[in-house]
């Protein structure tokens, strides 16, 4: 028995795609497989621990936590469209950058991209309200202290250079 | 030399490709006509295997193979011993490995019966279910002490009880130095250490090319040296044929080193079988029972003390749970037995356990590695003491604290490593006062804490002290090479797992050769790339691998000397490296760069000088004589809900020595993720098993990582006493910033609620709010 496909077309980080998809496939598989997209990384497959976190039409989404045929007709941002073209890093991957806000580096996409819809929608957080955002993301590696520091200062950084 | 770099917190190499997405880890490898694996794995802890009826999994479309134990024939085999027991005379040791897959028996619930390869993952998980398996369950075997008891099943049916090994190290002579004691204490103690949970579960891709007699292996790995010579020898194949990477690992601390997991055995023999390659992805659900495990000892502990607090001696006996299989040898409960000792000197010491076999998954260090077991003990029989002998906890810990002048200090036991427990350096005072200074411990204790008891607040303090045995033996090595286009290269063979080595190792190297941190190309963990080498392991990476580097760069630098001297035709005292180029002092227009000078020394035409090599280059190898040891002293300040239980953690502060820093933003980074996993597993992490020997709370949902909210601010001092026992004087670091936890966690709970004024003592880890409640309630239950 082959499995029917669907048609999906959706956006990421800008570009288009086509494909035909199984009913079930994950997102998360769909976009590191299928797209080879695979900055987007899967951790726990259950929704738990962040690391699979992508934008869709802007907000904060476990993408394995939603088939890929859901995400049909919608707009993704993962973490390859964070930095520009030119491969400046943006102002979150820089402070990530210089706090050392990353060791092993495997949850880092699912923090920047929670962090991406979170400090648009509240560009002055204190610590304890970044605290709160970013603890529906696990980090095995850093106790979490760099990535805070590193999220104040790009929120800083962004609210100086906003018109 | 000038040091530009070693020694700065110089920004990582490696975090632009992490950041944005471009870094290789293990599941980003994609092959053409690649195949994927799934693993079923058992439903019981323990049970006799009746039949395994795989041929309905066979006729699924999209499903290639599947194999069980018969399958692998002469291929099936126990896995070997990683680290034989030390030289300890009268010691008990009955190894038993894990097995490829399960074979007649299986001895823990996620031992694997058989592997499915399929067309795509899915289709090969959807196969799972439709393997039919019959098995006699047998009782499991999950309390320690019912494991010995008469009448318990065994584990290993041909050893016929459950004890894995038998160890008893002296020192002095315990009953005499206790005869004059003033206090004996005697209390039992409970500790459990968890998962090490990498947010990156493991995997494995295995691509055998037929034609060339090459395999290449991407594992999850620790030490891809071990891996590649144990992987040649079982397969028939010269170690030169096979390729082990270890690609970028999105954690491991510890338990991505197993001489094999049953999938790395596996996934080989199957790509060479199938003549295609063939990937195995770790789920988060199979990750908890899968990967080994620390889990839990119980130790009934004595300590015999003088008036003054000072320690006569101390005697343990305690029993480690192994798990199923110890291919891991001895090396979680001599850590244990070890680093009780602390930084105290202990005139008299006699320690024994029992580790014993368990119907649960394999235990292998994680970050600590059985040190937290041991720290917790002597650092509560302190307290205990501390508390019985009207004195304060800072000030025994004092007067028993190894004095400056009395390094090396030796321990008469034997560690790890096979050597003497022998302390390398170490100035332990200055350590324990600037850890006070910093958390403020006069003050809290004699006007802080009276005023927020009198508002009813609950807030406690807690110092506790540790060293850490790290850099041990056997080696590393390294290669350093000058290229033709002037970046210089660095290949080691030991794995990364975050821990910033193309940084650390980067700045050895650009301070010696006179080039910018980010000129450095680091390669570790690719057997093809540096051939030697033991692994990332027991906080060793940088004492180890970094003074191989550091004497390898060395080299370089003074052929680089030589090279320009004939060029200039000078004194190599003339000459001065920096900025990737050789000058004559003071004419520094006068110069010829590093690229130049490893082109010259490969000559197109006219020769090598004999006695001579091509190439501006050099391999060296590093072989420590025995493991440096680094101390520290955490403090914190804490407040517990009387009603609730939960807590808050107000300030907390490390003050650490690991002899000479390379890189302080990094090192800082390691202890920050230390302390994390230590508040992890002294309050929030516990596995739960129940009689049957099954995972309750197999997934991150139920099994608690401490998230952002958990974590407090870490304030951080360092001291630096260099090691006398390698170059750089660097001790290792990786693991500090997790062992002391728990029993700092247990003291400053118990100072917050005055458990002691009320003679409630916490003797165990993992603590909870519910387990408070439970041990502050009257009758315990």
């Amino acid at each position: 028995m082959q499995p029917e496909g669907h048609d999906i077309e959706l956006s990421v980080n800008g570009v288009q795609y086509r494909r035909v998809v199984e009913a079930r496939m994950l997102l998360s598989d769909f976009l590191r497989h299928e797209l080879m997209l695979a900055g987007t990384h899967v951790g726990c497959e259950h929704g738990v621990c962040g690391a699979c976190t992508i934008l869709l039409d802007g907000a904060p989404v476990r993408s394995c936590l939603m088939f890929a045929v859901q995400a049909g007709g919608h707009e993704l941002s993962t973490v390859e469209g964070l930095s520009a073209a030119s491969g400046e890093l943006n102002p979150l991957q820089q402070a990530m950058h210089e706090h050392h806000g990353l060791q092993c580096g495997y949850c880092t996409p699912g923090i920047l991209m929670t962090m991406t819809a979170y400090l648009k929608e509240n560009p002055d957080p204190s610590e304890l309200e970044l605290r709160e955002a970013l603890s529906g993301n696990l980090c095995r590696c850093t106790g979490y202290q760099n990535i805070v520091d590193a999220m104040l200062k790009a929120a800083e950084m962004m609210r100086a250079a906003a018109p | 030399m000038t040091t530009r770099f070693f020694g700065a917190p110089v920004r990582r190499n490696e975090d632009k490709k992490l950041l944005t997405g471009q870094a290789l880890f293990i599941d980003d490898v994609e092959l053409p006509n690649m195949l994927h694996a799934a693993f079923l794995r058992s439903q019981v802890a323990h049970a006799r295997i009746r039949r395994i009826d795989v041929s309905a999994a066979l006729k699924r479309p999209g499903v290639v193979a599947v194999y069980t134990a018969d399958d692998l024939g002469s291929y099936w085999q126990p896995g070997p011993l990683l680290v034989p027991p030390p030289p300890i005379p009268g010691i008990v040791f009955d190894v038993r490995t894990q097995v490829p897959l399960a074979k007649d028996k299986v001895r823990y619930a996620g031992e694997p019966l058989a592997v499915i390869v399929a067309e795509s993952r899915y289709i090969a998980e959807d196969a799972l279910d439709d393997i039919m398996v019959d098995l006699e369950t047998l009782p499991a075997v999950v309390d320690l002490e019912a494991a010995l008891a008469g009448g318990a099943a065994v584990v290993h049916d041909d050893l016929g009880s459950n004890v894995a090994s038998h160890v008893r190290q002296t020192k002095g002579d315990y009953r005499r130095a206790a005869a004059n004691a003033h206090l004996i204490l005697k209390r039992r103690f409970r500790y459990e250490h968890g998962i090490s949970s990498p947010i990156e579960t493991r995997g494995i891709v295995a691509q055998w090319n037929a034609r060339g007699q090459q395999l290449t292996i991407w594992d999850t790995t620790q030490a891809p040296v071990f891996v590649r010579n144990g992987l040649a020898a079982i397969l028939g194949l010269s170690e030169r044929q096979v390729r082990v990477i270890a690609p970028f690992i999105g954690g491991g601390f510890g338990p991505k080193i197993m001489i094999f997991y049953p999938e790395e055995v596996t996934l080989p023999w199957i790509s060479m079988r199938l003549n295609r390659p063939v990937k195995w992805i770790e789920d988060r659900l199979e990750h908890f029972v899968a990967t080994t495990h620390e889990r839990g000892q119980i130790h009934d502990a004595e300590i015999a003390l003088a008036q003054d607090g000072r320690i006569l001696s101390v005697r343990d006996v305690f029993l480690h749970d192994n798990g199923a299989y110890n291919p891991y040898g001895l090396t979680v409960p001599i850590n244990s037995q070890c680093t009780m000792l602390g930084p105290y000197v202990i005139p008299a010491y006699d320690s024994t356990f029992t580790s014993v076999f368990t119907t649960l998954p394999i235990v292998t260090p994680y970050r600590g590695a059985g040190r937290q077991h041991g720290v917790f003990v002597i650092e509560r029989l302190l307290d205990l003491a501390a508390h019985e002998l009207r004195l304060d906890p800072v000030e025994i810990r004092r007067r028993n604290l190894i004095p400056p002048d009395a390094f090396p200090f030796n321990n008469e036991i034997i560690y790890q490593d096979f050597a003497p427990l022998q302390y390398d350096s170490g100035n332990y005072e200055p350590v324990l006062d600037k850890a006070l200074a910093a958390i403020g411990y006069e003050k809290f204790v004699h006007q802080e804490q009276p005023k927020l008891r009198a508002e009813g607040r609950c807030v406690g303090i807690a110092v506790a002290c540790y060293v850490e045995g790290t850099g041990v033996g056997p080696y590393e090595g390294a290669k350093v090479q000058v290229q033709s286009n002037g970046r210089v290269s660095l290949v080691t063979g030991i794995g990364t797992q975050g821990q910033g080595h193309f940084t650390s190792f980067a700045q050895i190297v650009a301070d010696q050769l006179g080039v910018d941190v980010t000129e450095v190309d680091v390669v570790t963990g690719d057997t093809d790339q540096f051939y030697w080498g033991a692994g990332t392991f027991a906080s060793r990476g940088a004492v180890v691998a970094g003074n191989a580097i550091s004497a390898a760069s060395q080299v370089v630098r003074k052929k680089a000397l030589k090279l320009a001297s004939e060029v200039f035709e000078c004194s190599e005292d003339d000459l001065v490296i920096a900025d990737g180029k050789v000058s004559i002092a003071g004419i520094p227009g006068k110069f010829v760069s590093l690229s130049e000078l490893a082109q010259r020394a490969n000559p197109m035409r006219g020769a090598v000088k004999p006695g001579t090599e091509p190439g501006l280059e050099s391999t060296q190898y590093f072989g420590p004589p025995s493991g440096t040891t680094a101390n520290g002293v955490h403090a914190m300040v804490v407040e517990v809900d009387p009603e609730t239980f939960d807590l808050q953690i107000l300030r907390y502060v490390v003050v650490h020595d690991c002899g000479t820093v390379i890189n302080p933003m990094i090192l800082a980074g390691q202890i920050h993720g230390g302390v994390a996993q230590g508040i992890g597993n002294a309050f929030y992490e516990k596995l739960a098993f129940d009689e049957q020997g099954q995972l309750l709370n197999a997934s991150l949902a139920d099994y608690l990582l401490p998230t952002a909210l958990e974590i407090p601010r870490m304030e951080l001092g360092h001291t630096a006493t260099a090691s006398p026992l390698n170059p750089l004087g660097i001790k290792g670091a990786g693991e500090a910033g997790a062992i002391p936890v728990g029993a700092l966690f247990a003291q400053g709970i118990e100072n917050a609620l005055e458990l002691a004024r009320k003679g409630i003592e916490l003797l165990e880890i993992p603590l909870s709010p519910s387990r408070l409640y439970e041990l502050t309630r009257k009758d315990g239950k």
